[in-house]
């Protein structure tokens, strides 16, 4: 891989204010390798929708500068950036039949009559789209996981090397829209297009995506595979945000290696993997996924007391709820296995968990 | 499932009746208290706005003035032959004798004057001088002599003819008159040429009313663009001035168009100063075709513009940012994208201010002199000026038509669906 393949897109200390007085997006940097799947993933207001506007031309960057391929793009119009891109609501031309609309892109580069006809055509059969019965009808004659397919064969058909999706799956149910998770992530893979992919589904981001930029304030908080995401949260806010979390509030108290000793506010002392505290006497939080949470585990080396508080029946699944350490938003799954423990509420039993699976992070 | 079976008769209700019938006697009272909500509205369109047209538009073709007022005459002359060349017998004189004493008494001969005066001119005064004379005429003697003495008119064949081409309670003169024909010995025939003037008026009327819809399109829709993609608050501003004309009398904007337009006014006296035009060649703007276009485009234009805006709203930005991730350049996304769907806007915009333009009245009125007035000026002078209200109503019924054609081609071309106000 060359370095341009390497850093395919890329932002540099690139910043954006709309008022003049606070910043959207705080200097961002990010290298995009091509073929990748990379997707901003943060809460409305996070500054990620503006990335992907400042990589498509509408809007201009305040500061640093964008390259496309090796080339800062940050002069160059929209329409010469040669990039795919998926709306919110799929912006569809309305007066334009199906066909009408996949051809628009490739009429406007005045490709032969014939060429279009083909490439159309292609581009249906891509997205299971190919029957006869569609190219003819407007978009809303459309369903809505049909006018999806029809955005996504759009933003494809005159191949560009970039595909740009803004939340394009946000306006279509649930089954629907697992089952567009898989064909895009498909797509993608047979394609090699690189695709930069906007949302705040953090379930949608960890099924598809090669890696996922978690934004938060205007600033990436992670850039890392789906899996270190969750397993390895970096810090306080990348650990509430992916997947569900157990938050224990404590104060270090020793630091050696890369353990720690955390004192917690109800008194007692457990050992925490130290990732992104910052010494002795500082506070902390403490994460620790609720399925790595060890029932009546004599052998587990942190242990703590915990009273149930709720228990909810899931099938696979029991949550249970507890109060640990002077907090009673505690959850640990039990999986509903032949040896799984059996609870009642208001029952006291001893948890416990590997010093791994315990992060030592900043206090939130 | 003996229901499922029966299915070829009527679904029935619960009862035992037909449901269709159920549904309606259900619906029945509501539609009887929906009707007397609207009721007042109703009885007072009908009564104030309705009616007056109706009766005014029966006058286009009404004649009953001249079987009333000479119901013998019109009787006796049915023997006789207009195409004869002579004026009719004795029997027919007598009659008209007989019905110009009652006229006299009623004092009904004038009106009927003005009436064939139409058709005929000079037939008003021969009707006034006969009126005041009839009362001395001898019973006995010659009354074809006696009435030729007063006036000669009643021994030409042509005032007879006209008489009875006009004794029918309807007519079709006043609409032959409106499109510059008349009705002749042999039939409809042309009016002479320079008499001709109502064919011309109502295309000139078209023709400016195209005119002003055309520049009021070419002025508004770059403003409603703006407006519509401005951030509300600042659109909001601009609206108000768009909306400002609107809070503004008529003929104060009118009058203002005069005293900038005129060859001593702003307009001409700046041109001149700066030496663009002599003090000789001052631009005449105002009293013709220019100054109608250009104050009727000036009142018109929130007509185009507010449907113009309304539509536009409704059009999200993302379909131009699509049309550019997709290669097209501004004017190519705005020529393919964002025009054809701003059409139903322009579509309502044009109906609404063509419309308005082809009866408009005060302005051609007031700014348009001789060359720049419509045929609704014209309407207004028969109405109030020479009182002809029969021909006035003709030419309202002509425009009312034409303006229906127009709309049923439009409906026919664009299709009335597609016009959006909102």
């Amino acid at each position: 891989m060359t370095d341009q393949d390497r850093a395919f897109v890329m932002f540099d200390g690139v910043q954006k204010s709309y008022d003049g007085e606070t910043l959207v997006v705080k200097n961002l940097n990010l290298e995009i390798a091509r073929g990748e799947f990379l997707t901003m993933l943060g809460p409305s207001g996070s500054g990620k929708t503006t990335c992907l506007m400042m990589l498509a031309g509408f809007e201009v960057a305040t500061h640093g500068q964008i390259n496309l391929g090796g080339r800062p793009i940050n002069n160059i119009p929209p329409h010469k950036r040669g990039i795919g891109m998926v709306f919110q609501n799929y912006a569809l031309f309305p007066h334009m039949t199906v066909a009408e609309n996949l051809a628009f892109p490739l009429q406007v580069r005045r490709m032969s009559r014939a060429e279009v006809e083909e490439k159309v055509q292609r581009a249906l059969d891509m997205v299971q789209m190919g029957g006869t019965e569609f190219a003819g009808r407007r978009p809303a004659q459309l369903s809505g996981g049909q006018q999806q397919r029809v955005a996504l064969a759009r933003a494809l058909v005159f191949e560009p090397d970039l595909v740009l999706m803004d939340e394009p799956l946000g306006a279509l149910d649930k089954q629907l829209r697992e089952h567009m998770q898989y064909e895009i992530k498909h797509l993608h893979e047979r394609l090699g297009v690189t695709v930069v992919y906007v949302t705040h589904d953090q379930s949608e981001a960890l099924t598809m995506s090669d890696r996922i930029a978690v934004f938060n304030d205007g600033v990436i908080q992670q850039l890392a595979t789906p899996e270190d995401l969750y397993e390895r949260p970096e810090n306080a806010f990348v650990a509430q945000f992916i997947g569900e979390n157990n938050k224990l509030d404590g104060m270090v108290t020793a630091f050696a290696d890369k353990e720690a000793r955390v004192h917690l506010d109800g008194a007692e002392e457990i050992g925490a993997l130290a990732v992104n505290c910052r010494g002795v006497g500082f506070p902390t939080m403490l994460s620790i996924r609720p399925e790595r949470v060890l029932i009546a585990e004599p052998s587990a080396p942190n242990q703590l007391q915990g009273r149930v508080v709720e228990l909810i029946y899931l099938g696979d699944h029991i949550r249970c709820r507890m109060e640990v350490a002077g907090r009673d938003d505690f959850i640990v799954k039990i999986p509903n296995s032949a040896k799984h423990s059996m609870l009642r509420v208001g029952e006291t039993t001893p948890i416990g968990w590997l010093t791994n699976d315990c992060r030592a992070l900043d206090a939130a | 499932m003996a229901n499922g079976e029966n299915v070829s008769g009527p679904i029935l209700a619960a009862d035992g009746r037909p449901l269709r019938q159920s549904l309606a006697r259900a619906l029945r009272l509501q539609k009887l208290r929906a009707l007397m909500l609207i009721a007042p509205l109703l009885i007072f369109i009908l009564v104030t706005f309705a009616a007056p047209i109706a009766d005014m538009l029966f006058r286009s073709v009404e004649n009953a003035i001249v079987p009333e007022t000479l119901p013998l005459t019109v009787a006796a002359l049915e023997d006789w032959d207009d195409a004869s060349g002579q004026p009719p017998g004795e029997k027919v004189f007598a009659a008209l004798r007989q019905d110009l004493l009652a006229a006299v008494a009623a004092k009904a001969h004038t009106k009927l004057g003005s009436r064939l005066n139409y058709e005929q001119t000079g037939v008003a005064s021969l009707l006034r001088k006969t009126g005041r004379r009839v009362k001395r005429m001898e019973e006995d003697g010659d009354l074809a002599a006696q009435f030729a003495k007063i006036h000669k008119s009643w021994a030409d064949p042509e005032t007879w003819a006209t008489i009875k081409r006009f004794s029918n309670a309807y007519t079709s003169g006043y609409f032959l008159n409106a499109v510059d024909a008349k009705l002749g010995a042999t039939g409809i025939e042309a009016r002479p040429e320079n008499e001709r003037i109502y064919i011309f008026l109502f295309e000139r009327t078209l023709i400016l009313s195209v005119v002003i819809t055309v520049a009021c399109l070419l002025i508004g829709y770059p403003v409603a663009f703006l407006l519509a993609t401005l951030p509300m608050r600042t659109s909001n501003m601009l609206m108000i001035l768009v909306l400002l004309p609107f809070w503004t009398s008529l003929l104060v904007r009118t009058s203002a168009w005069k005293v900038l337009l005129q060859q001593q006014g702003v307009i001409n006296d700046t041109l001149v100063f700066l030496g663009i035009v002599g003090d000789g060649a001052r631009l005449a703007m105002i009293n013709n075709q220019t100054g109608t276009i250009i104050a009727m485009t000036h009142i018109l234009l929130p007509f185009m513009i507010l449907p113009l805006y309304s539509v536009m709203r409704t059009i999200p930005p993302s379909y131009m940012r699509a049309a550019k991730s997709l290669g097209a350049t501004d004017w190519t996304a705005f020529w393919r994208v964002y025009f054809p769907q701003s059409v139903p806007g322009i579509g309502a915009g044009a109906i609404l201010v063509f419309i308005l333009a082809i009866g408009y009245y005060i302005t051609p009125e007031l700014v348009g002199g001789t060359s720049g007035t419509f045929i609704s000026n014209r309407i207004a002078y028969h109405i109030s000026s020479s009182l002809n209200w029969g021909l006035a109503a003709a030419l309202g019924v002509i425009l009312l038509v034409v303006v229906l054609v127009l709309y049923w081609l439009y409906d026919r071309i664009i299709g009335i669906d597609n016009v959006k106000l909102g």
